[in-house]
């Protein structure tokens, strides 16, 4: 039985929206910037697609610029709104546990002499309003922080956050990656002060090479890419059409009977916790209720390593990630299994099931067989 | 541009009788490496001497690399082939040969004339005083040392005249399959792929032995391996590698045995099962990239203990090397990049924290006496689904 649990990581492409690509590549293939009909028709494939994402985000279409996927999306913000706004102030503020996509760009930032104050996380890796509180100052211009962390799942108080910065600090930009939160939540930038929101095209069963960045009208922000000046000049470069379209389609799709969508994902992540939780030395990193996300679960097994019951699972057809990276001559040890202080003997012991709209129960149900087969053989032979 | 390689090659002139075998398979050889580079060449015997001649265009850089990948070629000479013209016109062009070949003209030099027809109107060493006196004029700043000069500048005069003056290095050794084939164990590690390039430069033919164990090592890791073997195959040939899962047999050792001695009692199987493939396809020796004291499964008490196992011969060239010396050759023949990607192999998966670093060989039989029960039946098993990937550079 295949049983691909690694939807956090991609998904697979849905049938819609590679119908709609196929269409694109073949058949309404223009360059959006020709003057001529084929032009027009696949610059109206764009606003068509604009057009069905700000209506999941309740946002505008001209706010909706088109990236090559998450990590542009990122880089694009954090990268854009620096440059735009430096002059106002060289803080910025992020947190501890950002994918590397956010984490790197800040980097970039403190190398060009900005100042990165990195917010903690409590045991369940959640931020809280507090310790933002703490550290915002006059020379404040960017918080970028994730909606929902891609290893573990917390979902971070967004709104709260938003609508503190909007009422007490309204020159602060507030940039959100949700790039494992669209699709998995209602987000509505207006009401929550998202300045500007990073999404994924292919963690939403739509296709690698796309994604978008919404841009709340009359930010301020500079490109990073330049060239022909399509989109505004934000974001020059010849628009990837079919990726956008199926872009478009996927998001479409993936709001419509929403809540029935969340609820099967917290039924099935409920049931795969409940079973794995009494299995000896097995224990789930962040929250079990809804505070986490519906659709992943990071497990700590004691005393076997993470790549090993990888691979022992993939020899089952059940596909994983691990929690960190990590081998015998290369430790990366990742940040947000630190940042919520996983005790150091399980850093290597960790692996992230995530599940997708199109995962069953029989799937749980087989990867927990599997689980329960292998994790008493592995925890036998063990490294001294 | 020039017209022809002449291929210089040491060893193989010394080889009596058997002289022509060797000088066959480098031209064959020459063939092969050739026929990846775009262009057309035909290389010929002619007295002693190896040439390859060019038609129409060819990339200059490319010819070098493909050559020097060639094992048993000592030295690859650029050769300008003009017709006997006469004398001015030869003068003319070795002074243009030159020009273009060195931009530094500040260097001594000799003219070292040959002729191997010797009805041209002038003796050898006529055409080295007038050509000598000819390369002076043209550039004073050059200067004439007959006993130990930098530019040794040939000309030969056959039935077309060679004029050649640079060589660059090659490889040096062997031509392959001169001297027959031997089994690598090939593991992703930086010594095993130098190891092999090593033996295989000696003229032997590879083949290699790869242990992995899954789920403790992964897919990649196994790809790693392919693609080093295909790094060497670029100077050995075709390899064909055989890849035995080994997960069983480790698993059964580290149950029965001292954890201490798992490694050593591990790779004295593995040289078993290695063997049994080598002696299958008429391999007449083994390759480890072994290096005496570089880790605990190398001392020479471990070595002497998986020495044990073995009937055939070991070869060992990294023997005495250091590290450094082993890095510097992966660099050379671009292993170490691939080496040194992080994918864990079988080695290390279970290693104890103080391994046996003295293993003494009658307590090694003791412990193995506890694999008595089952461990035939893993080895028949390891053997029947090893998988053989054929790797081409």
């Amino acid at each position: 039985m295949e049983c691909y649990l690694d939807n956090s990581a991609t998904t697979v492409c849905s049938p819609a929206a590679t119908e709609k690509m196929v269409e694109l590549l073949t058949k309404e293939y223009g360059n959006p910037s020709s003057m001529h009909q084929k032009g027009m028709d696949a610059e109206n494939e764009m606003r068509k697609a604009a057009e069905k994402i700000a209506a999941t985000l309740k946002v505008q279409p001209k706010e909706i610029i088109f990236t090559s996927g998450g990590t542009e999306s990122n880089n694009l913000a954090i990268l854009g709104i620096a440059k735009a706004y430096k002059r106002s102030g060289m803080h910025v503020i992020t947190t501890q546990i950002e994918h590397p996509s956010v984490a790197n760009p800040f980097h970039v930032l403190e190398e060009r002499g900005f100042e990165v104050t990195y917010l903690p996380v409590d045991e369940l890796g959640h931020v809280s309003l507090q310790s933002l509180k703490e550290v915002v100052r006059e020379d404040t211009i960017l918080v970028s922080m994730m909606y929902v962390n891609n290893e573990i799942g917390a979902i971070e108080p967004i709104s709260e956050i938003g609508n503190w910065l909007k009422k007490e600090h309204p020159n602060i930009v507030f940039h959100v990656d949700a790039i494992q939160a669209y699709g998995k939540l209602l987000i509505r930038p207006k009401k929550e002060g998202i300045d500007l929101l990073s999404v994924s095209g292919h963690k939403i069963h739509g296709p690698k090479g796309s994604g978008f960045l919404y841009i709340k009208d009359k930010i301020k922000i500079k490109p990073i890419i330049f060239g022909g000046g399509q989109q505004n000049a934000l974001r020059s470069g010849t628009e990837n059409v079919p990726a956008i379209a199926g872009l478009g389609v996927a998001a479409e799709e993936i709001y419509q009977n929403h809540e029935e969508k969340v609820e099967h994902l917290y039924a099935l992540r409920d049931r795969f916790i409940q079973a794995i939780s009494s299995m000896d030395g097995v224990s789930v990193n962040g929250a079990t209720n809804h505070t986490n996300a519906c659709h992943i679960v990071s497990v700590s097994v004691e005393g076997v390593r993470a790549e090993v019951l990888l691979h022992a699972l993939e020899d089952r057809g059940v596909y994983v990630s691990a929690g960190s990276a990590c081998s015998s001559n290369k430790p990366a040890v990742s940040s947000t299994l630190k940042a919520i202080g996983l005790k150091e003997n399980l850093l290597d012991s960790t692996v992230r099931f995530s599940f997708s709209i199109y995962t069953t129960e029989e799937e749980i149900d087989y990867a927990v067989e599997q689980m329960k087969q292998l994790i008493p053989m592995l925890q036998k032979y063990t490294r001294h | 541009m020039y017209q022809a390689f002449l291929i210089k090659y040491a060893e193989i002139a010394i080889k009596g009788k058997n002289r022509y075998l060797f000088e066959d398979a480098l031209v064959k050889n020459i063939n092969i490496n050739l026929k990846q580079v775009e262009g057309t060449f035909h290389v010929r015997k002619e007295s002693g001497r190896v040439y390859v001649e060019t038609e129409g265009e060819y990339d200059f850089d490319e010819v070098i690399e493909a050559l020097s990948r060639v094992f048993g070629i000592v030295g690859i000479c650029p050769v300008i082939m003009i017709e006997d013209t006469g004398f001015e016109d030869l003068a003319q062009k070795v002074i243009d040969h030159i020009n273009e070949a060195y931009t530094d003209k500040n260097f001594t030099f000799k003219v070292d004339a040959r002729r191997a027809r010797k009805n041209y109107p002038m003796t050898s060493m006529e055409i080295n005083a007038a050509i000598g006196e000819r390369i002076l004029e043209a550039f004073p700043e050059t200067k004439v040392d007959v006993h130990h000069p930098q530019v040794m500048i040939h000309i030969e005069v056959r039935p077309l005249i060679n004029i050649y003056s640079t060589e660059i290095p090659g490889p040096g050794g062997m031509p392959l399959g001169t001297a027959g084939k031997a089994m690598l164990l090939l593991s992703g590690g930086i010594d095993s792929p130098v190891a092999g390039y090593m033996i295989a430069k000696r003229g032997v033919q590879l083949e290699a032995t790869y242990f992995h164990a899954p789920p403790y090592t992964s897919e990649r890791a196994k790809q790693k391996v392919v693609d080093l073997a295909k790094k060497v195959a670029r100077y050995a040939g075709p390899i064909k590698l055989n890849v035995v899962n080994f997960t069983d047999i480790q698993l059964y050792i580290y149950e029965q045995c001292p954890h201490e001695e798992l490694t050593i009692i591990m790779r004295r199987y593995m040289m078993k099962i290695a063997e049994h493939f080598a002696k299958e396809s008429g391999c007449l020796g083994l390759i480890t990239g072994e290096s005496i004291g570089q880790v605990a499964s190398q001392t020479m008490q471990s070595l002497n203990v998986t020495n044990e196992v073995c009937e055939l011969p070991v070869y060992r060239p990294l023997i005495a090397f250091d590290k450094n010396d082993i890095v510097s050759i992966s660099e050379k023949i671009d292993t170490y990049e691939t080496s040194i990607l992080p994918y864990e192999d079988c080695c290390t998966i279970f290693v104890a924290k103080h391994p046996v670093t003295k293993p003494n060989l009658e307590f090694i039989k003791k412990s193995e006496e506890k694999l008595a029960e089952r461990i035939d039946a893993l080895y028949q098993e390891a053997i029947d689904t090893t998988e053989v990937i054929i790797c081409k550079p």
